[in-house]
């Protein structure tokens, strides 16, 4: 084989390769701005702080799924002192009790961060179900 | 996997202050459980997060049902599966989907039900004492059926991750994020007390209700003897919409009303013979 | 050694391209299933497995058939068995993975698999049979390659491949044991549980997989100039008889307990099988379409003049290999599901979708043994060349 085609083989690789930047020129790409609810900011507090709950919320929801659907505990005590129901939909005390806007709570950072968690398969927006 | 990640939550108070006990008595340092005791119990902050259930949960040392089926008229079987129905966002095969909401949905399977509570008569919910001299009364009177919560339960011991298992109070519950819908709980259980989400069913459930999720496809789901809502306090819904046709309890506690149903009538079991040891009673 | 997989001939290369082709479409409709559940199939909420199911329990049976050859030759030093072995061992990968194939489509959530992994469940057979099949399947691959791989280079295969090769027996047996186990343990489903079922479970596999390794050695003897001999042909004829006629009379035992005894609750799928139930008879013709072609397989068999004659015993592998597929994979699912444990009679039908999927791992299956089996003849070509 030539060395030109190797080179252009390589080339073309490197274009394909990068094509997810390609894709993204142009895009805006700003960070999604978060709006907290009413009842969420007057809450002051949420399980963990801010940045923790950012990283870590998902590990959060693995344990609380497996806690209360395996040895039905259902309440957590955070060590900032506040009672939490641990559930993602149901009642005022779980997540979406709190965070009543999953389009501009969860959805909008979802969607930016491409991720498509299924958790929303089986629960519901309380919100949408009820409308 | 599992195992690497950081976990935020402990097992639950009581293994803690045990864990905790026992590494205090290891370092002769008994002071120490009492100062934790008091942290962890004191209302105020602590420093791992505490997880229990809900003080109002109704609780038992095994959970059971008695049905009496003199009391079970066809309005009181429309009312109970309805109820169950609802509670669960069980989907309903006969009605006809949103188009709107949901277009392109395909015809469902009649065959491909779901139910966690339905109406039987007498020799499909008690085939092995079929009889030919049987009284009339019994052939015709309907039967309510649903899972059992075997002690012995046969689903439990088949299924391959755990997804169905049982609590300790007794219920055999299922964990839809781990079914992986081999479907050998549902060959293992001799009752047919399973059904398949062989389908996506939200088009076919009438009122989403936020209470309770609705299932993806792909997973088994039978009745959780209302797990969530015994959690908070109340009545499984068929025992609500029942009209004294069905009633829960503990069946270890001599001075349940379940005990004492059981004492002063004479119930049957379904397929008693096979030793799988059902929870629910039938009062005749 | 795999470069002999991609020399071939024209036919060779056609073959393939048309076994390709019905993955193809068969993984068209897998998407399907994929996307929108198993609703595209004919099962239902009392008949909950089906034709995967099914043609998977019959697979097992097919690669455990592989120890027929293994035996003979490792055990007994039955040396007209020398070029053959690979074969069986071969025919074993090729069924295994169409087995963990045909699991796959069946489970409702099959991104979820690992998880029998992350929760191991020693008390579930379906856990065991993953590890004895997935056990059989390495111990396959293994010593099939190091083998044909010695013989190709006209040295001894290595010495640690002889504890393989015996462990491969114990697996050979325990794979279609513990298939049999998922079943025969169900308390309430009458048909599955008798003791039974596992011997008869490895008699029928004991002559499906040898019937079917003699198909296979007619169409190598056609196609290469690889020839595995006439006379262990014939050897494997006998055995392919003896477990037969061992099938067939483990079944008649089954029938004898169940209607001397007249326990409803086992009868009625024995009725539902071969007489009908309360009008539902899908499956009374298949039923006795398959006895039919058991014994005369059998009578073929028995009667030397028959069994060693050559054009005969194509058509009398393909009786047994039909009649053995309908009675342990068609009746023998459907079979326990109906009645229901309610006893409600709901009869069930594969759709076409399903048949579809079903042959698409066939094929994939058929690729598989094709290559694998390319290589072995022309390796042997080659050493003898
Ligand atoms: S009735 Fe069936 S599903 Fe319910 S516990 Fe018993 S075996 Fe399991
Ligand atoms: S279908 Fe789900 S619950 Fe049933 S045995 Fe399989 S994994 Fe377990
Ligand atoms: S106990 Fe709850 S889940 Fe079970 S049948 Fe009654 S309403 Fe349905």
């Amino acid at each position: 084989m030539s060395k030109n085609a190797i080179i252009a083989g390589l080339v073309v690789f490197v274009i394909a390769a990068l094509f997810p930047f390609w894709f993204n020129i142009g895009g805006t790409n700003a960070a999604p701005e978060i709006e907290l609810s009413a009842k969420a900011k007057a809450a002051k507090k949420c399980v963990l702080d801010k940045y923790d709950m950012r990283a870590n919320h998902m590990t959060i929801l693995d344990d609380w799924r497996d806690s209360v659907v395996r040895d039905s505990d259902r309440m957590y005590k955070s060590t900032n002192g506040k009672e939490f129901e641990m559930s993602l939909s149901t009642g005022e005390n779980s997540c979406l009790g709190c965070h009543t806007d999953k389009e501009k709570f969860c959805d909008r950072c979802h969607n930016y961060a491409s991720v498509a968690p299924y958790c929303w398969e089986c629960h519901t927006d309380p919100k949408e179900v009820t409308q | 996997m599992k195992k690497s990640r950081k976990s935020f939550l402990k097992k639950s108070r009581r293994s803690f202050l045990k864990a905790a006990g026992i590494s205090a008595v290891a370092i002769g340092a008994a002071p120490a459980i009492k100062a934790v005791a008091v942290a962890s119990g004191g209302g105020s902050a602590s420093s791992i997060p505490v997880v229990s259930p809900k003080a109002e949960a109704l609780t038992a040392k095994r959970w059971g049902m008695v049905i009496d089926t003199s009391k079970i008229t066809d309005e009181v079987v429309e009312g109970v599966t309805a109820a169950c129905r609802n509670a669960h966002n069980i989907p309903d095969f006969t009605i006809e989907p949103d188009a709107e909401k949901y277009p392109n949905t395909r015809p469902a399977k009649k065959m491909q039900e779901i139910k966690w509570i339905w109406e039987e008569h007498y020799q499909y919910a008690f085939p092995e004492m079929e009889d030919e001299f049987l009284a009339e009364k019994y052939k015709s009177l309907p039967f309510l059926v649903t899972c059992n919560h075997c002690k012995n339960a046969p689903c439990v011991q088949a299924c391959p991750t755990k997804a169905t298992f049982k609590r300790e109070d007794g219920i055999v519950i299922m964990d839809f994020h781990r079914c992986i819908g081999c479907r050998f709980c549902m060959a293992a259980c001799p009752y047919g007390s399973r059904s398949f989400n062989f389908r996506d069913s939200r088009p076919f459930i009438e009122k989403i209700n936020p209470e309770f999720p609705v299932r993806s496809k792909g997973v088994v789901e039978k009745c959780n003897l209302c797990a969530e809502r015994l959690a908070k306090g109340e009545q499984p819904a068929c025992v609500e919409a029942s009209e004294g046709a069905i009633v829960v309890g503990d069946l270890e506690n001599p001075e349940s009303e379940v005990r004492v149903l059981l004492n002063e009538n004479y119930a049957i079991r379904r397929k008693q013979e096979l030793g799988t040891e059902p929870s629910v009673y039938y009062i005749m | 050694m795999l470069e002999i997989a991609i020399k071939g001939s024209k036919k060779y290369w056609i073959w393939l391209g048309a076994l390709l082709a019905v993955m193809t479409a068969a993984f068209a409709v897998y998407i399907d299933q994929f996307m929108n559940g198993l609703m595209i199939t004919g099962m239902s909420r009392d008949v909950s497995w089906g034709f995967y199911i099914a043609n998977f329990t019959f697979l097992v049976g097919v690669a455990a058939g592989g120890v027929m050859v293994v035996i003979p030759y490792y055990l007994h030093n039955y040396e007209k068995f020398h070029r053959i072995t690979i074969l069986g061992e071969f025919l074993a990968v090729a069924s295994l993975i169409m087995c963990l194939m045909f699991i796959v489509a069946d489970l409702g959530q099959p991104t979820r698999m690992l998880n029998v992994l992350l929760y191991p469940t020693p008390n579930s057979m379906l856990f065991w049979d993953m590890c004895v099949l997935n056990g059989y399947l390495f111990l396959n691959i293994v010593i099939g390659w190091k083998v044909l791989e010695a013989e190709r280079n006209q040295v001894k295969p290595p010495e640690w491949t002889k504890p393989l090769i015996y462990l491969s027996i114990p697996f050979a047996i325990g794979i279609h044991t513990v298939t049999a186990y998922l079943y025969c343990g169900l308390p309430g489903r009458g048909f599955w549980l008798t003791a039974i079922l596992a011997p008869r479970f490895l008699a029928s596999a004991f002559a499906a997989g040898p019937s079917f390794l003699i198909l296979l050695c007619y169409i190598v003897r056609k196609f290469t100039k690889f020839d595995p001999g006439w006379e262990a042909m014939q050897t494997l004829s006998k055995i392919v008889c003896y477990a037969l006629i061992a099938n067939v009379f483990f079944f008649f035992c089954e029938v004898f307990v169940v209607f001397y005894s007249k326990i409803p609750g086992h009868m009625s799928h024995i009725k539902y099988l071969f007489f009908g139930l309360h009008g539902h008879d899908a499956l009374v013709p298949w039923m006795w379409t398959s006895m039919t072609l058991m014994f005369v397989a059998i009578g073929l068999l028995l009667v030397p003049a028959l069994r060693n004659n050559q054009t005969l015993l194509p058509f009398t592998c393909i009786m047994v290999f039909v009649g053995t597929w309908i009675d342990k994979s068609l009746g023998m699912i459907s079979g326990g599901f109906v009645p229901s444990p309610l006893h409600h009679v709901t009869e069930y039908i594969p759709t076409v979708q399903e048949v579809v999927i079903s042959l698409g791992v066939l094929a994939t299956g058929l690729l598989i043994l094709t290559v694998l089996f390319k290589l072995a003849a022309t390796v042997k070509e080659e050493v003898r060349g």
